[in-house]
């Protein structure tokens, strides 16, 4: 690291530095000039073919791929010249020969790539008099459709197989005009990692089955978020319209995910969109359960929580703001705070270091941990006859009813409620859902990340963090709270393993506790 | 010779000696012929120094780009690394059919080349690569490989040199871009057939991502020759005013002429009397056209410019066109030229590996633009399109077989251009040509 | 080889079978000797890959063309993915992807065969060996006509070439005579 070289040169007018070995197109982002581009993606090897990148380098004879050249001291690269808008539209007409123009009726039209450069830089007619290729639409397996039509051949899904996934099902077969993405018969795109083949596709030509018509890219609203499908804490968006979340997609992070989300995290949505929500808290009275205020509520659970051992069950992908919140709970009622974890198949991306769906799927197990919460197989090893039992963030899955019965009181703060708890719960709060609430999560390797709310919460349901200070200050603590960021505050405060952390310095990539972890590890050895 | 006829006597025969000579095939009648004399001699110099005659010799590159081979020779340094010898025997491009004779008929004459080249670049490893088409020369020079094997000429103690030289004969598909060199590479590597963006180059990093020399058959079948009588002998064949250009080459002709076939003059040979003279001039009645005296990918060149030509490198770039492989064809008077350069772009767009936008797409357009000017159905604001589409596939592309598409369209276009106008004005379909339509492709 | 309905007029029929659909029992190649002579090929190379023509070869040279029980079988001898395989295989225009007739005849009509007069050969191979068009297979199995890109002979205008082997300078009404000669 302390040999790299920089070099200096200047792109559209603008001086820029960079290290050593960085390609024209990679330099021209640290300027600030996009130079449009199809099949280049710094996530997968050079591939050099859709010349859409050309741009002009004094000095130099031919306009040179920018992808593809290595950015030298002193050169002068243009990217808006009169040469470089005239490669590229001729480019953006070939592509458009064949192409079948069917933007109205494509998922990918407002976000697609050749869509947009097209508008900015293109012909505004086509000067193709000849019958257009056509080829049918063909399902690759997975959740991958494609329209061979809308394809460019840039080639990106292939090498994205190969390369990254390390399973090559995808090839271009036949060549020159007849080339088309192929696959071998029988050999589906069945790869947990394969649906990033969509995303990375800069038109319609591969898409998603699952979101085919359902709306439109310019209705949807997005926000940065976090996938609560395992402890990895892939980046990502969720796009929702009208409310609904119609689609996640990963978010370009270099610390945990690259550029690319599995398919389980990305089929978690529906989860979010659960129609069996409850959106008013309630209280059992005379057996049935009554739809009460919120102030009412609280004061409830505040007074089945006084006066006996409380075990409280939390969810391990409840924010570190709602856990830290519940361990305040813990301390108040001296009770014990514990969590369970559910687990699948560990499946890494093999071109990416340290990216799998991960064997833990519950997104802040991590937290929880550093939160002082006991991680127990069932809650069964804790619960003693006659304790409070509070659980937090649906993490009842699928507890008997047994169990329930041996608690004195369940009390139950969720977005869903099963059924046997429905039935013993003394009170019902409503929360939000990790899509309807702002606040951070901890992943497997220590690192803190903030999700922002991308949805509206189902009837009076409050945000988790909201409802625990509540309670928190029913129990007779302190909790004056305005903003997950004042919950966070509080919380590195009070834990050193956060310790230097703040809310506003997370930004939307995250910050890792690991260094303060194996420095209070280092402390404790010396101790 | 111009083999399947007779030699000329102005032809200079050092490659085409034996073309013809079923003799000259077999271990024991090339050695007849002084065969392997050459890669003893090269077996005892050093590499340097092999690099150095050849250097020497003016011998440059017959496949096409005319790149000096002692220069190619000389980027591969004793660095330790395995090294590849590649040989270029991919031979497709429209018109030649040298390569093929030289494998057909002086197998080991191509084998000992090899050997020689793969010892000058420190390589213990040599490959052939010859296109799927030539199941014979492809049998031939196997047999010549085994026959070498046998006699000890290559393996682990080559001639008794105490050198390993391997030398493997691989079979192409039918793919015309394998004949350009990264595409080769790729095709041999087991890959699809498409060219590398370079850099890198190949003697830095080639065949196997190793440092390796690629050559074109007739190239390395010239080497033992220049090892064997010496650079300053084959200095001797060319015209005195262009030491540039030396050595003998071989023409394939082919096309409207009385006597087709493989002819090998000495470097500068005036153009008119090799058409005229040494091949006997156009079929009985009729007159040249026009002529391609490079292989398909150079431009055309109107009768009066291909007799004003001199057969060298430079002197038909000052034609206005290029030596390319030495493929010459001939087109006579009752060609129809529209029909001929809607043959041979569409000959392009069929070998267009399609990596490249320009090229993979503008190829087939073109060749659908021309074959409706061919069909009758042209347009005068087709004629612009094509310009203005081979202007948008030249320089763009990764190889140039996308400017090789170009290059008959617009030397077409410039120089029979009447032609065109003709079959435009005789379009007499009524059919109106939909306006561009408002394609805002949003 | 024969494939498809024969037709009762004899004329032609044989659109070419897709090899999904094939449901003939495949017979490995690489077994035995042919197993070793691959063996010895892949020696040649520092990769295994590098054998994927060469092997694709011997299983054409077998079975007259590719399946994909063929592809499944290349791909598991070189350790690639069956997906790879198709991708190089398809990029080359010698491999057949569906079967062809006894006699594979390539016509090369590029430009110097084509001032020659190659297009009238072709027309002639179509008439004589009732293959009706190009790359439809002749009703008795028998002949597969295409037209190929320069064969690279163009001196000997036209060249054809008849499974492995090259006729030169063939006319139309040299054919009558070539097809006799086939069996």
């Amino acid at each position: 690291m302390t040999d790299v070289k920089m070099i200096s040169l200047t792109i559209e007018g603008r001086p820029t530095t960079v290290r050593e070995g960085t390609s024209i197109l990679e330099a021209a982002k640290t300027a600030g000039v996009l130079i449009p581009h199809y099949c280049y993606h710094p996530g997968l090897p050079v591939a050099g073919v859709c010349r859409m990148c050309l741009v002009e380098v004094e000095k130099m004879p031919k306009l040179v791929p920018s992808c593809a050249t290595t950015a030298m001291e002193g050169q002068v690269v243009r990217v808006h010249s009169p040469a470089t808008l005239d490669a590229r539209k001729g480019v953006l007409e070939f592509l458009l020969i064949n192409h079948p123009l069917d933007c109205p009726i494509c998922d990918q039209a407002g976000e697609c790539e050749l869509q947009d450069y097209t508008f900015a830089e293109g012909r505004s007619d086509s000067r193709y008099r000849e019958a257009k290729r056509f080829n049918p639409v063909e399902d690759f397996g997975g959740d991958v459709l494609y329209v061979q039509n809308r394809c460019i051949l840039c080639t990106r899904c292939v090498r994205f197989m190969d390369d990254v996934v390390h399973e090559p099902v995808l090839n271009v077969s036949e060549r020159g005009d007849r080339a088309f993405i192929g696959k071998a018969e029988g050999h589906d795109l069945t790869n947990p990692w394969a649906g990033n083949v969509v995303d990375l596709c800069p038109v319609g030509a591969l898409l998603s089955k699952d979101f085919l018509n359902k709306a439109r890219a310019w209705e949807l609203d997005r926000a940065p978020t976090i996938c609560t499908g395992c402890s990895q804490g892939c980046n990502i968006v969720a796009e929702t319209r009208d409310n609904v979340v119609v689609r996640l997609r990963p978010r370009p992070n270099d610390a945990v995910n690259q550029y690319y989300m599995c398919e389980v995290g990305r089929m978690g949505y529906r989860e979010f969109n659960r129609r069996d929500r409850i959106d008013q808290p309630s209280i059992r009275d005379g057996g049935v359960m009554r739809t009460v205020e919120w102030e009412e509520a609280i004061a409830a659970t505040a007074a089945h929580l006084s006066g006996q051992r409380v075990v409280v069950l939390a969810s391990a992908s409840l924010s570190n703001e709602a856990l830290f919140l519940l361990s305040r709970i813990v301390e108040l009622t001296h009770g014990v705070g514990v969590f369970q974890v559910d687990h699948g198949e560990e499946v890494p991306l093999a071109g990416v270091a340290d990216l799998a769906l991960r064997a833990e799927r519950a997104a802040n197990a991590a937290g929880a941990r550093l939160l002082g919460f006991e991680q127990v197989t069932s809650v069964d090893e804790v619960l003693r006859n006659g304790d409070a039992l509070l659980v937090v963030g649906d993490a009842l899955r699928d507890v008997a009813r047994l169990t329930l019965e041996r608690a004195s009181v369940v009390l139950y703060v969720g977005t869903t409620v099963p059924s046997a708890c429905m039935e013993r719960a003394a009170v019902i709060l409503p929360m939000a859902n990790t899509l309807e609430e702002e606040g951070t999560l901890t992943n497997l390797r220590g690192r803190v990340q903030r999700f922002l709310q991308a949805k509206a919460a189902p009837g009076v349901a409050r945000p988790s963090w909201y409802v625990l200070a509540d309670l928190v200050v029913a129990a007779g603590g302190n909790a004056q709270y305005f903003t997950p960021a004042d919950v966070f505050d509080a919380l590195v405060a009070t834990h050193p393993a956060f310790a230097d952390l703040s809310y506003g310095d997370l930004g939307l990539r995250g910050q890792s506790v690991v260094d303060h972890m194996s420095a209070a590890a280092a402390a404790d050895g010396s101790a | 010779m111009g083999y399947p006829h007779a030699p000329h006597a102005r032809e200079s025969l050092v490659l085409s000696r034996y073309f013809g000579d079923a003799d000259a095939r077999t271990l024991a009648g090339w050695r007849a012929r002084g065969g392997y004399e050459a890669l003893g001699t090269a077996l005892s110099l050093d590499p340097l120094e092999v690099q150095a005659i050849v250097k020497e010799s003016g011998l440059r590159g017959r496949g096409g780009a005319g790149f000096p081979t002692g220069l190619k020779w000389s980027f591969m340094k004793p660095d330790g690394k395995t090294h590849y010898m590649l040989c270029n025997g991919d031979e497709s491009e429209p018109g030649t059919f040298k390569d093929r004779e030289i494998m057909r008929w002086t197998p080991h004459g191509l084998v000992e080349g090899v050997a020689v080249a793969a010892h000058a670049i420190y390589a213990e490893t040599a490959y052939i690569y010859i296109r799927g088409e030539f199941t014979e020369p492809l049998a031939r020079v196997s047999r010549a490989v085994e026959e070498a094997y046998d006699a000890g000429i290559l393996g682990a103690n080559a001639m008794g040199s105490g050198k390993r030289l391997d030398v493997h004969v691989h079979r192409g598909a039918g793919a015309y871009i394998c004949g350009e060199e990264t595409a080769l590479m790729n095709s041999l590597e087991g890959r699809r057939g498409n060219p590398r963006i370079k850099p890198p180059f190949p003697a830095v990093s080639g065949l196997f991502g190793r440092p390796t020399t690629i050559n074109n058959v007739e190239t390395l079948t010239a080497v033992p020759h220049i090892i064997k009588q010496g650079a300053e002998w084959y200095r001797q064949f060319g015209r005195a005013d262009n030491p540039k250009s030396v050595g003998t080459k071989l023409f394939s002709v082919c096309g409207n002429i009385s006597r087709p076939g493989n002819y090998e003059v000495a470097l500068g040979f005036p153009f008119k009397e090799f058409l005229y003279d040494v091949c006997g001039g156009p079929l009985p009645g009729r007159e040249i056209k026009a002529v391609i005296p490079g292989g398909s990918s150079v431009p055309i060149l109107t009768r009066d410019e291909a007799d004003g030509a001199l057969m060298d490198y430079e002197g038909f770039v000052a034609a206005g066109t290029m030596l390319g492989s030495g493929g010459v064809i001939v087109f006579d008077d009752q060609q129809d030229m529209v029909r001929q350069i809607a043959r041979l772009v569409r000959f392009y767009a069929h070998e267009t590996c399609g990596q490249c936008t320009q090229c993979r797409e503008g190829t087939a357009w073109t060749s659908r633009i021309m074959e409706r000017i061919r069909d009758g159905e042209g347009t005068m604001e087709d004629l612009d399109t094509l310009v203005s589409i081979a202007d948008g596939m030249t320089g763009k592309t990764i190889c140039v077989l996308s400017d090789s598409c170009a290059t008959p369209v617009m030397s077409g276009l410039r120089k029979f251009r009447h032609e065109f106008e003709a079959k435009i004005a005789a379009n007499r379909s009524m059919v109106t040509v939909p306006g561009a339509f408002r394609a805002s492709a949003a | 080889m024969s494939h498809g309905p024969s037709a009762s007029g004899g004329a032609m029929i044989a659109m070419p079978l897709n090899g999904a659909h094939d449901t003939t029992p495949y017979t490995p190649v690489f077994t035995g000797a042919r197993r070793s002579e691959l063996d010895t090929i892949i020696a040649r190379y520092p990769s295994k890959q590098a054998a994927l023509l060469p092997a694709l070869w011997m299983v054409q040279d077998t079975h007259g063309w590719v399946s994909n029980a063929g592809i499944e079988e290349v791909a598991a001898a070189l350790a690639i993915t069956p997906a790879y395989v198709k991708g190089v295989m398809t990029f080359y225009t010698m491999y057949h992807q569906h079967p062809v007739g006894r006699h594979f005849i390539q016509v090369c009509t590029t430009t110097p065969c084509n001032v020659c007069g190659a297009d009238d050969v072709v027309r002639a191979l179509l008439e004589h060996t009732q293959c009706g068009e190009l790359g439809l297979t002749s009703a008795d199995g028998k002949f597969t006509v295409i037209e190929v890109e320069c064969l690279g002979a163009c001196g000997f205008a036209t060249p054809i070439m008849i499974n492995n082997a090259f006729v030169e300078s063939v006319t139309p009404e040299s054919v009558p005579r070539i097809l006799s000669e086939l069996l």
